[in-house]
C-alpha cells in the first residue's frame, strides 16, 4: 500500500504542469504562413505561440466574421479553472498522504480518479461547446461569407483533436505538455488504485481504517 | 542453321549492347560534366542560398543583395540614391539622410561595400560603403538591410580609396582620388602640382552603435588615392593606400599621369597617428561636412552640420607614412590573410607587384630610402619588394584570397581571372570573364578568414551575353567554383548598376538576425498613433497632419475633409500590422513626391501638396490582402478660403 499511495502523492503532483504548459495547442499553417501561427490553450488563457500569433489570428479571423479570441477575462473558466485544478490537487495529495499512513483505503486512489476524469470530460465538452460557438456565431456583415455546397455557412470550428483543412488553413489541434503531464498523472493514480487494489487482494492491509 | 542464326544474333546484340553502352558512356560523361555546374548553382525551390553577397551598384547609388550560388537578387538597399519605391529620400524621415554641404544630393556613386569585423573575421553588424561623388560614408545594418548614417567627408573629392574598415572595425577609411586644394579655395588649376592635397580621413566607429565620427584626417601629398587596404594580423595598425598620378598633372591624365614607371602605395600607421592625436597633435581645421543619423526608434533621421576636423601634417609624425614604389598605377592594393603580403596590381603593366611587410618594417628599421616626396620617405623598391607574378596577363586590378595559400586576381584588358599561388609566384590557373572584370570577390576574401569556396567576377562588359536590351544592359558577372585546383566556370547573371567591389558573407551569419517587423510597441515616432482610436487630422496654419494608421485592409481615417488647396498635407502613416511581411504602401493622386511602402510596425511620412478643388483618392500600393483593392480613402480639397471644417472618419 506504500507504493500505491506514494504513487498517489505523485500523481496529482503532476496536474502542477498545468500552470506552465499550455493544456492544449492548436496550430494553423497556410501557403503564405509557411510558420504557422499558433495558440496555447493555457487552463488561465489563450497566448500565442509567438508573441504576435494571436493578433495575427484575429487579423485574419475578422474577415470570415469570427470574433476575436477571448481576453482572459472574458471567459469565466480561465478564473475557475485554475482553482479547480489546485483544489484537485490538494484533495489528492491529502488522499495519498492519507493512505500511506493507512487511514483510508484504494478506493478513494479510484474516487479521486474518477472525479478527475468526469471534471477533464466537462471541461473537454465547455472547450468544444467554446469552438463551436467560436466558429459557427459569424458576424453577420463578415467580409466574406462562405458556404456549403449545401447553402449553409461554413464552420470554422477547429477540431477538437486531429487535423482539418479550413480554407486556405491547416489546422491541426492536439493536446500540449500541460495535458500529457495531467494524462501521465492520472495513470499514476489509476496504477495506485490498482496496486492498492492488489495489496487488498493478497492481505497485506488489513483493514487500515479499522486502526 | 538454327544453331548458327541463333549465334549471329547473340553476336548482333552483343555488338548492339557494346555500341550502346559505348554510347551511353560517353552521353554519361557529357552529362556528368554539364550538370554538375548546373547542379552547383542549383537552389531548389524553398531552399536557401549558401552566401549572401552584397554587390555596390556604382551609378545607381545603392547596395544591392544576392544570394550564391544562385545568383539570384533579393534586394536593392538604396543609400545614395532616391528610391521612389519604398519612398526613400522622398519621406520626411528619410530625406535628411541625403542632405550634404552642398544641400540635399539625390543621387551618387556607391563603389565598395565592407562588412565589419572583429579580430580580423567577419562579424555581420554592418556593411559601409561609400559615394564618390560627393565624398560619403554610409553605414548599412546588416539586421534591417537599411541606410543607418551617411558621413560626409571634407577637404575630398573622388571619394574612392573608401570605406574599408580596419580588422577591429575601429576605423572606416576614406581616402581622396581627386586631389583639391585644402582647404578649398579660388585657384588656378595649372598651380595643381604641390598645392593640391589629397586627404585620407580615419572615421571612427562607435563599436556599440556603429556610429561614425572623423577622427583625424591625413593631409598627403596631391596624388591620386585609388584603393586601399588594412593591414590584418601583424601588419594590424597599418592602412595601405594604392596611388596614381603621382605625376600631380591636372589636365589630361589618361597620358600625363601614366608616365612615371612607378607610383606608390602609401603605409600608413594609423596606430601611431592616432597616439599622436591622442596626446593631442594634429590641426584643427574649420569645415563643413553633414552627419546624418538615422535611428530605428524613431524611424527618423536627424541632419547635424559639423564644423571642424582634425588633420595631421604627416611628415610632423616620424615613422607614420612611407611609400612603397609600384610600378604602373597601380588599382588594387590588397592584403593577404596573413597581413604579411601587400598586393600592388598595377593597371597598366603585365605583372602583379608583392611586398612584404616584414620586408618594409626592415626597410624602415634601416632607412633604405630612395628620397622623399613632399618630405615623405619613399622606401626602396627592390627591399620592400617580395615577389612578382610573371602572370601572362595584361592590366591586373583586384586581389582576393581563398585562404588556402591562392590568390586570385582580375585583370581587366586580358579579360580573365588568374589564380596564382602566394610565396612561389606561380600561376595555377586562368579563366576568361566575359567581358573585361573589374573586380571579384570571394565572401571574406577580405579578412583573415576567407571561404574559398567560389569566386564572382563583376564584368564592365556585357555586350552579348544575355538577350539584347538596346545599347544600355546590365553589367555581367561570373560564378567560378574554387574549391579544386583549377577554377570552374559555374553561372553568369546580370548585376544591377555597375558593381565596382562587393563583399560576401555565409548566410549564417546574418540570417537569424535578419529582423521580420518592427515593434509597434518600440515605435517612438512623434506623429505614430499606438491604436486606430488615435487616428486624427490637426491644422497648423497650412500645415495638415493625418495621423494614420494602416491594418489589413483599411485606413483610419479615410475620409478626410477640409483640407484646402494650398495646403501642405503631411500623412503619418503608422502600419499597425504585426506580421512577417504584410508591409502596406501609400500614395495619393496628384502627388510631388513617390509613394512610401511602411513596414510592419513602422511609421513614415509623405507629403502631398493638393492644387486642386475636388475629392481625390488615395490607396494601398502593396497588395497586402485579399481586399487590397478596397484598401482607399478619399480627400476633400476646398478652395482656400472654404469654411469647411476639418472632419475624418471610417466606417461612417
Amino acid at each position: 500500500m506504500k507504493k500505491a499511495s506514494i504513487l498517489m502523492i505523485l500523481g496529482p503532483l503532476f496536474l502542477l504542469g498545468l500552470y506552465i504548459f499550455p493544456l492544449w495547442n492548436i496550430m494553423l499553417g497556410a501557403p503564405q504562413y509557411p510558420d504557422p501561427l499558433g495558440m496555447n490553450i493555457h487552463i488561465d488563457g489563450i497566448r500565442g505561440v509567438n508573441e504576435f500569433d494571436i493578433q495575427n489570428i484575429d487579423g485574419l479571423n475578422h474577415y470570415i466574421g469570427m470574433r476575436t479570441l477571448p481576453k482572459d477575462e472574458d471567459m469565466w473558466e480561465f478564473s475557475a479553472f485554475p482553482i479547480i485544478v489546485a483544489v484537485m490537487i490538494a484533495i489528492g495529495v491529502i488522499i495519498g498522504l492519507a493512505g500511506f499512513f493507512r487511514r483510508i483505503n484504494y478506493k478513494w486512489f479510484l474516487g479521486w480518479f474518477f472525479l478527475m476524469s468526469v471534471l477533464g470530460v466537462m471541461g473537454m465538452y465547455d472547450f468544444n461547446e467554446w469552438m463551436v460557438d467560436y466558429g459557427t456565431n459569424l458576424d453577420p456583415n463578415a467580409i466574406m461569407k462562405l458556404t456549403n455546397p449545401d447553402g449553409s455557412p461554413i464552420s470554422y470550428k477547429p477540431p477538437l483533436f486531429g487535423h482539418v483543412k479550413m480554407l486556405n488553413f491547416d489546422v491541426t489541434s492536439l493536446p500540449a505538455t500541460g495535458a500529457w503531464l495531467m494524462f501521465v498523472g492520472m495513470t499514476l493514480t489509476l496504477l495506485a488504485g490498482y496496486f492498492g487494489w492488489k495489496n487488498t487482494k493478497s492481505g497485506h492491509v488489513i483493514k487500515p481504517l479499522e486502526t | 542453321m538454327k544453331r548458327f542464326t541463333l549465334q549471329i544474333g547473340i553476336a548482333l546484340s552483343g555488338m548492339v549492347l557494346l555500341f550502346s553502352g559505348c554510347n551511353q558512356g560517353g552521353n554519361a560523361a557529357n552529362g556528368a560534366l554539364s550538370s554538375s555546374a548546373a547542379e552547383k548553382v542549383y537552389v531548389a525551390p524553398g531552399e536557401q542560398d549558401e552566401f549572401y553577397a552584397f554587390l555596390s551598384g556604382g551609378y545607381s547609388g545603392n547596395l544591392t543583395v544576392y544570394g550564391l550560388p544562385s545568383g539570384r537578387m533579393f534586394k536593392e538597399i538604396p543609400v545614395f540614391s532616391q528610391f521612389p519605391t519604398s519612398g526613400y529620400g522622398y519621406s520626411e524621415e528619410t530625406k535628411p539622410l541625403l542632405i550634404t554641404s552642398h544641400g540635399f544630393i539625390p543621387w551618387d556613386d556607391l563603389h565598395h561595400p565592407d562588412i565589419s569585423q572583429t579580430n580580423g573575421e567577419l562579424d555581420g553588424r554592418w556593411i559601409f560603403v561609400n559615394g564618390n561623388n560627393t565624398p560619403r560614408i554610409a553605414r548599412v545594418s546588416l539586421s534591417t538591410f537599411e541606410t543607418e548614417e551617411i558621413i560626409e567627408i571634407p577637404n575630398s573629392a573622388g571619394n574612392h580609396s573608401s570605406s574599408f574598415i580596419t580588422e577591429n572595425t575601429e576605423y572606416v577609411v576614406a581616402g581622396t582620388r581627386f586631389s583639391v586644394p585644402v582647404p578649398q579655395r579660388d585657384m588656378p588649376i595649372n598651380e595643381y602640382k604641390g598645392n593640391f592635397k589629397g586627404a585620407l580621413t580615419f572615421i571612427n566607429v562607435d563599436p556599440e552603435h556603429g556610429h561614425m565620427d572623423i577622427k583625424f584626417q591625413v593631409i598627403m601629398p596631391g596624388f591620386n588615392y585609388d584603393l586601399s587596404h588594412p593591414g590584418r594580423g601583424k601588419s594590424h595598425g597599418w592602412f595601405f593606400f594604392s596611388t596614381y598620378n603621382t605625376e600631380e598633372a591636372s589636365t589630361l591624365q589618361e597620358v600625363n599621369a601614366s608616365q612615371n614607371d612607378k607610383d606608390f602605395i602609401a603605409a600608413i600607421n594609423w596606430k601611431k597617428i592616432e597616439e599622436y592625436v591622442n596626446n593631442g597633435g594634429g590641426t584643427e581645421m574649420p569645415a563643413n561636412y553633414a552627419h546624418n543619423v538615422y535611428d530605428e526608434s524613431t524611424h527618423m533621421a536627424r541632419s547635424t552640420m559639423k564644423k571642424k576636423v582634425l588633420t595631421v601634417d604627416p611628415t610632423k609624425v616620424p615613422g607614420a607614412v612611407f611609400l612603397l614604389p609600384t610600378p604602373k598605377s597601380p588599382h588594387g592594393c590588397d592584403v593577404d590573410p596573413s597581413g604579411q603580403y601587400i598586393i600592388g596590381a598595377g593597371k597598366l603593366s603585365a605583372d602583379i607587384t608583392v611586398h612584404s611587410f616584414d620586408n618594409m618594417l626592415a626597410a624602415i628599421e634601416a632607412e633604405k630610402y630612395d628620397g622623399y616626396a613632399y618630405g615623405i620617405p619613399i622606401l626602396n623598391f627592390e627591399e620592400v619588394l617580395a615577389g612578382v607574378v610573371k602572370s601572362g596577363g595584361l592590366g591586373p586590378l583586384h586581389t582576393e584570397f581563398d585562404g588556402k595559400g591562392n590568390a586570385y586576381t582580375t585583370f581587366f584588358i586580358s579579360s580573365e581571372v588568374v589564380k596564382w599561388q602566394l610565396e612561389t609566384w606561380q600561376v595555377v590557373d586562368r579563366k576568361p570573364t566575359f567581358y573585361s572584370v573589374g573586380h571579384l570577390m570571394i565572401p571574406g576574401g577580405n579578412s583573415r578568414k576567407p571561404f574559398g569556396k567560389y569566386v564572382v567576377a563583376m564584368n564592365k562588359i556585357t555586350k552579348d551575353r544575355y538577350l539584347p536590351t538596346g545599347p544600355e544592359m546590365e553589367h555581367s558577372a561570373q560564378i567560378y567554383d574554387i574549391s579544386g585546383e583549377k577554377m570552374e566556370l559555374l553561372y553568369d547573371f546580370p548585376t544591377h548598376g555597375e558593381p565596382h567591389y562587393a563583399a560576401g558573407c555565409p548566410a549564417d551569419l546574418l540570417r537569424q538576425n535578419s529582423k521580420k517587423i518592427y515593434r509597434l510597441d518600440e515605435n517612438n515616432h512623434p506623429y505614430s498613433i499606438k491604436s486606430p482610436v488615435d487616428a486624427r487630422v490637426e491644422r497648423e496654419g497650412k500645415d495638415v497632419h493625418i495621423y494614420m494608421s494602416t491594418i489589413r485592409s483599411h485606413f483610419t481615417p479615410d475620409n478626410i475633409e477640409g483640407i484646402k488647396v494650398g495646403d501642405r498635407v503631411y500623412f503619418h502613416v503608422t502600419n499597425h500590422e504585426q506580421d512577417f511581411d504584410v508591409p502596406h504602401g501609400f500614395a495619393a493622386i496628384g502627388a510631388n513626391t513617390s509613394e512610401i511602402l511602411v513596414m510592419p510596425g513602422q511609421t513614415k511620412t509623405i507629403v502631398w501638396e493638393p492644387k486642386q478643388v475636388g475629392v481625390w483618392p488615395f490607396y494601398c500600393t502593396d497588395f497586402c490582402s485579399a481586399l487590397h483593392q478596397e484598401m482607399q480613402g478619399y480627400v476633400r480639397v476646398s478652395p482656400t478660403n472654404s469654411s469647411i471644417e476639418l472632419s475624418w472618419s471610417v466606417g461612417e
